[in-house]
């Protein structure tokens, strides 16, 4: 039995965001994710809770109203590509696409209906893996997001419960959207680790983003070099992400789960294994019960190998909130490999964990090894220094 | 925005009389963070430039067992340095930074007309270089080795602008290694460079990034 109570909200509707058959956003993957659990017998029908729409109303929390208006002129074909261009739509990574509002009105909805399911004390934990599209800025379509439910959320929860918000973004690109919109927020602390923006998208994220007058300290940064690995990762990850908990004490944690560290996603160079993708909610899980009552919203984002990464790496972050930490392990059912393995371009993993490395050996690990640990240390510098003057 | 000295210098200067004292100087370094003040004249001419380093030359020293705290009673006009280097609100930013480096200084008053009308320092210099790398748009970066010849960068932005895709900067340098070959590093304002670089090697060209560290080459 559950001491904790967790839903998962999902429908088929998240599938209607979908720019280009050819475009590495592709919300199959919730859908694979999905059928993953159902055949492994890790979600049942009564956790389950529909997504609802978010009201226009909801996304002016953080989006401006002409850049919403350009949107829904856009998803009936009413929008030019000049007029588009200034709103990042229409572009190579964020096409225009019919019903293009509904269909990011319904991530943003079903992002505020786990808020919602968690907030009415229904439940503990809750999972929407369709939604955590941390590009999306206030005026402006970017790196496939168009609404940043993310941010919505978080200024949700500030204006209807006044909670100090966590949030805690792991997706290999840097959160930019969400620190950006609550850089001068001292009540909204952001977290992200992502590879360095040297020469990955955005660019941003480097430690010194900090935050900005009564928000300075409260945006904590850990680029990581390319090509770093499991270990490197991890130890830095829950160094910081358990001091940055102490120090900012939230109320509530909302994380960001994007699944493109791994070595096979293709827009990425970090070269992770699926063992990060159970380490890093496990901790997220473990603060929120410490900090928050268990307070915990979990939401998707980038990962763009949808066969052989993402299904696994959110069925565990699921089977993680669902079964108060706990990971599935050994083979993955045989139901889902037969189903899917005929569709798959590539050979679809046999188990839950890698069984043997992924990639081939990183020949500077050492280096990179030694690079994260002196960032870790200028992440937490202010964390650091402030402790300092305490004693 | 230009890269001239107008659009990038402080309006707002903060500055003292050839009489003014020492101490003066002294306290509003320290309460606006600065480290230079022009010295100017009635009618608003510069007629001399104090660092923090001129006040730290000029004070007792923290070592010296009794302080003489009279020194900061002397007027500026005794520390300043003058002449003052001055640029023109039309100079170019390259000019300045080189200015900077050939002179070792950081700040430069600027004028018209032989008026006070802003400052120049090189925390503006380097905030503005930064602004040219574009690394304050959302892009992912390049890097391509190509032969030194004509025409070369044409086909590459050709090769992007056919994938639609926005490029927020370019820089161009001299490959270390070869003397023939120049290094282009681009951002271009997509987070899925791949299409791209795909076609960048299917055409020939040399990517250096994104590739292994220590595998490639």
């Amino acid at each position: 039995m559950n001491a904790h109570k967790s839903a998962f909200v999902f429908s088929e509707a998240f599938l209607s965001y979908k720019f280009r058959d050819d475009h590495p956003f592709n919300q199959k993957r919730v859908v694979l994710t999905y059928d993953l659990l159902k055949a492994s017998g890790a979600l049942d029908d009564e956790q389950i809770i529909p997504p609802r729409m978010a009201t226009d109303e909801e996304i002016k929390l953080i989006h401006k109203s002409n850049y919403i208006e350009a949107v829904q002129k856009a998803s009936v074909g009413l929008l030019s590509s000049e007029q588009g261009m200034q709103y990042g739509i229409g572009t190579q990574d964020t096409p225009m696409f019919e019903n293009m509002h509904e269909a990011s009105a319904q991530l943003v909805g079903g992002t505020l209906t786990a808020v919602d399911a968690v907030m009415n004390g229904d439940y503990t934990h809750a999972v929407n893996i369709g939604g955590g599209l941390h590009h999306g800025f206030k005026g402006k379509a970017s790196g496939f997001c168009i609404y940043n439910d993310a941010a919505i959320a978080i200024q949700y929860l500030r204006e209807h419960y006044n909670l100090k918000v966590l949030y805690v973004d792991t997706d290999a690109h840097h959160g930019d959207g969400v620190q950006w919109a609550f850089y001068d927020d001292p009540n909204v602390c952001t977290f992200s680790i992502h590879e360095t923006g040297r020469y990955l998208f955005p660019g941003t994220g480097n430690v010194n983003e900090r935050g900005h007058n009564e928000g300075f300290g409260y945006s904590f940064n850990l680029p990581i070099d390319a090509f770093t690995e499991d270990d490197s990762f991890l130890e830095v990850y829950s160094k910081s992400l358990e001091e940055v908990t102490e120090y900012f004490r939230p109320d509530i944690i909302i994380s960001q789960n994007g699944a493109d560290a791994h070595a096979y996603d293709p827009l990425t160079h970090l070269c992770c294994s699926m063992k990060i993708f159970e380490e890093i909610p496990k901790l997220v899980h473990r603060l929120a019960h410490k900090y928050c009552n268990g307070k915990w919203v979990a939401l998707g984002g980038g990962g763009y190998d949808i066969w052989r990464v993402v299904p696994r790496s959110w069925a565990q972050l699921w089977n993680i909130a669902n079964l108060d930490g706990q990971t599935l392990q050994g083979p993955l059912p045989k139901e889902w490999l037969e189903k899917w393995q005929p569709k798959s371009p590539v050979q679809l993993p046999t188990h839950w964990q890698d069984l043997s490395r992924v990639y081939k050996e990183i020949p500077r690990k050492k280096e990179i090894t030694e690079k994260n640990q002196l960032t870790l240390g200028k992440a937490l510098e202010i964390i650091r220094n402030e402790q300092k003057y305490i004693l | 925005m230009r890269m001239i000295v107008e659009e990038v210098m402080s309006r707002d200067v903060i500055t003292l009389s050839p009489q003014d004292k020492i101490e003066s100087a002294l306290k509003l370094l320290n309460e606006h963070h600065i480290r230079h003040i022009p010295i100017t004249d009635e009618e608003d001419q510069v007629v001399g430039i104090v660092s923090d380093r001129d006040i730290r030359d000029a004070a007792p020293s923290i070592l010296a067992a009794e302080q003489n705290l009279d020194i900061l009673e002397s007027p500026l006009q005794s520390i300043m340095s003058s002449p003052v280097i001055t640029a023109h609100p039309l100079d170019f930013i390259e000019d300045i930074a080189s200015l900077f480096y050939d002179y070792e200084i950081a700040c430069v008053p600027v004028t018209h007309a032989n008026k006070l009308i802003g400052v120049v320092t090189e925390k503006d210099i380097l905030y503005t270089l930064i602004q040219v790398t574009g690394i304050r748009e959302q892009s992912s970066q390049i890097e391509i080795r190509v032969p030194n010849k004509i025409g070369t960068l044409p086909k590459i932005a050709q090769i992007i602008s056919d994938r639609n895709t926005n490029i927020s900067s370019v820089f161009l340098y001299p490959s270390k290694e070869d003397q023939s070959e120049r290094v282009i590093v681009l951002r271009v304002q997509t987070m899925n460079p791949m299409p791209i670089i795909d076609e960048l090697k299917k055409q020939g060209y040399h990517v250096i990034w994104p590739n292994l560290p220590g595998m490639s080459e």
